[in-house]
């Protein structure tokens, strides 16, 4: 014992020196970094305030968000309110249209995936004439304005809605027309289309990118092209598929043009449009307008939260391999 | 199945062939037909309809040298800011261990709509400093309040019957207040291209470089963007592409008003207000003329792909 004694008292005056230069360099490195966590954290800041700022807003008295500013939330009368939320679901008609933005982009969304699985397939592992230069087009359909095709296909809707006009048709169910102008088959239709290229394109070099043996053997074991694509290519393509779906679910739901021309009746109006028409009828209403656009923004924000990954690995898949 | 009948292919093709000949294909030869008529799309009138956009005699109506400008604008400000933002913010978030979160709060506007991205950023805008962000900050720090989405920047000059008496004026305040929610919905995808690309860098070559005495001013210059550029490349095209096909901020925020027009809502005007089809189809077609370009670098970028892979 009394020889360990001046081990364990030298260990410690050793010990304190190095903690010393330990803690300094650490305090010096921190120095030298703040610059570094300043800038990211400042740039997440700013990149952050607007949306913070809608939200706040949403919750605040009406008589409170056009007198003073959204930051003052935290201090005097210090109270919030559903009342915005009240007001925007039930007499604006925010509630309806949170439905027909859902019966607009999920049936789009499953379809897109659908069809161009299929082309993807044929793409990826089928023999025909004109297959690569079919594919370049498809491709450079990314490119082609929306704008530009509206005009067509309304005058095409129009045109639809005389020919069938005698069946009086009305979608079961969901109100409306089969198709045509002011239909939802229309507007999945539309819908589908201009999200083609893109789909086409990314699960086209997925595909492609699946074991070439695994097709072979079943192949030669008489599995049906049916078959594989149901039992492989789906399945092992998850991770594509996830991306695409979401990229389509937030585009489909984020869209304002289509819904526009095609779709202008109030009673199909999505979100989007119906958020519109609030901005130009309640121009400075900003208690209301935050609110409204806090409800349309809810449910993408929830699937970016749940789906980042997916998310990250569709945009990496549609630009760095592609 | 190795001995396919030859019609196979083109039954996996068939739904997703007419879809997009029906709604893509046929409006796209339509609307280059509609550009050569007259502004109800029945006689042909040649070269007039793009002469209009070229001469600008109707600057009041429909100023097509300030959509012209202003998308030029965009394409350059909108996709320099974008990828500078995002590349320098790939490069420092790299260095900290909250990456993750600091990545997400740039995403996050990504999955926001335009419209709901106008209603926040209208709200951000607010002329009365009392409750508008932006101007609350310039006011606190000593400057002016601003009317950022309708000041053109421009002095008021007298009107002629020619229109304005002036050049239009690309550099203009509130295109700039624009072109800056652009970026701020736009960097976190650039933020997430260039940092993948970013890991890709071999830590041998960082860590070489470091060893030779290599300050990080000259590893971002000499190895980071050198070895990035094909992934800036991807970015940027992609960005310009969203430059030039620009349309719902612009719409939902100033409806073209204020000088903001751009090449997108001008058409947009002309074809579903104004009625005039052949004027309409006219910038449809220049617009898809720009874009071309773009297209053919993506597409010989990705046979490259093919044949490398």
């Amino acid at each position: 014992m009394a020889r360990r004694e001046p081990s364990t008292a030298g260990e410690a005056a050793a010990g304190a020196a190095p903690r010393a230069a330990r803690l300094g360099e650490a305090l010096n490195r921190l120095a030298r970094r703040l610059p570094l966590h300043v800038s990211v954290i400042g740039l997440a800041a700013i990149w952050s305030i607007p949306t913070i700022a809608l939200l706040v807003s949403s919750f605040r008295d009406p008589g409170l968000v056009v007198t003073s500013g959204w930051w003052n939330a935290v201090k005097d009368p210090f109270e919030f309110t559903f009342g915005n939320y009240e007001t925007v679901l039930e007499r604006q008609g925010m509630a309806r249209s949170f439905v027909n933005s859902l019966i607009i982009t999920v049936p789009s969304t499953m379809l897109v995936i659908l069809v161009a699985a299929m082309a993807a397939y044929a793409f990826a592992w089928m023999k025909f004439p004109f297959r690569n230069a079919l594919f370049l087009v498809v491709v450079g359909l990314l490119v082609v304005p929306l704008q530009m095709t509206l005009i067509p296909v309304l005058q095409l809707y129009v045109n639809l809605n005389d020919w069938f006009g005698f069946l009086g048709n009305d979608m079961p169910l969901l109100g409306g027309r089969l198709f045509g102008t002011n239909s939802y088959a229309g507007i999945w239709a539309a819908h589908t289309a201009f999200g083609l290229p893109f789909a086409v394109y990314l699960l086209r070099n997925f595909f492609g990118g699946l074991p070439r043996d695994l097709f072979e053997s079943a192949y030669l074991d008489g599995a049906s092209d049916l078959r594989v694509f149901f039992r492989i290519v789906l399945p092992l393509s998850m991770p594509a598929i996830a991306a695409l779906a979401i990229f389509q679910f937030l585009w489909v739901w984020n869209d304002l043009l289509i819904a526009l021309i095609l779709l202008g009746d109030p009673d199909r109006a999505p979100m989007t449009l119906t958020i519109t028409n609030l901005v130009s009828s309640f121009g400075t209403a900003y208690q209301l307008l935050t609110a409204a656009a806090f409800i349309s923004m809810a449910l993408p924000l929830l699937v970016f939260f749940a789906l980042q990954r997916y998310f990250v690995q569709g945009i990496l898949a549609g630009a760095v391999k592609g | 199945m190795i001995g396919r009948r030859w019609f196979v292919p083109w039954l996996w093709l068939a739904p997703a062939l007419v879809l997009l000949g029906i709604f893509l294909v046929y409006p796209t030869v339509d609307t280059i037909r509609r550009s050569f008529q007259d502004e109800k799309s029945h006689g042909f009138v040649g070269l007039d309809n793009y002469r209009f956009i070229v001469d600008n005699p109707q600057p009041l109506v429909s100023d097509t040298h300030v959509a012209l400008l202003n998308n030029l604008m965009w394409l350059t400000v909108f996709t320099a800011i974008t990828v500078a933002l995002g590349l320098i913010i790939a490069v420092l978030t790299a260095r900290v261990r909250y990456e993750a979160v600091a990545k997400s709060a740039i995403f996050i506007p990504m999955a926001i709509s335009f419209v709901a991205a106008a209603v926040i950023w209208k709200f951000m805008y607010e002329f009365n400093s009392d409750i508008g962000t932006v101007n609350a900050v310039v006011t606190s720090a000593g400057g002016d309040a601003t009317r950022w989405l309708q000041d053109t920047g421009a002095p008021q000059t007298p009107i002629t019957d020619a229109g304005p008496d002036t050049l239009p004026n690309p550099i203009q305040v509130n295109n700039f207040a624009l072109v800056f929610v652009g970026v701020w919905m736009w960097t976190g995808f650039a933020v997430v291209v260039l940092s993948a690309g970013l890991k890709g860098i071999s830590t041998e070559i960082l860590e070489a470089a470091r060893v030779d005495g290599a300050n990080e001013w000259q590893i971002f210059w000499r190895i980071i963007i050198p070895n990035l550029s094909p992934t800036i490349v991807v970015v940027a095209t992609t960005l310009v592409i969203q430059a030039l096909k620009k349309f719902d901020l612009v719409w939902v925020m100033t409806a073209g008003r204020f000088e903001t027009d751009v090449v997108a809502t001008l058409f947009f005007k002309e074809f579903f207000l104004r009625g005039d089809f052949g004027v309409g189809a006219a910038l449809a077609v220049v617009l898809l003329l720009w874009v071309v370009p773009v297209m053919v670098i993506s597409i010989r970028r990705f046979q490259f792909q093919e044949e490398t892979r």
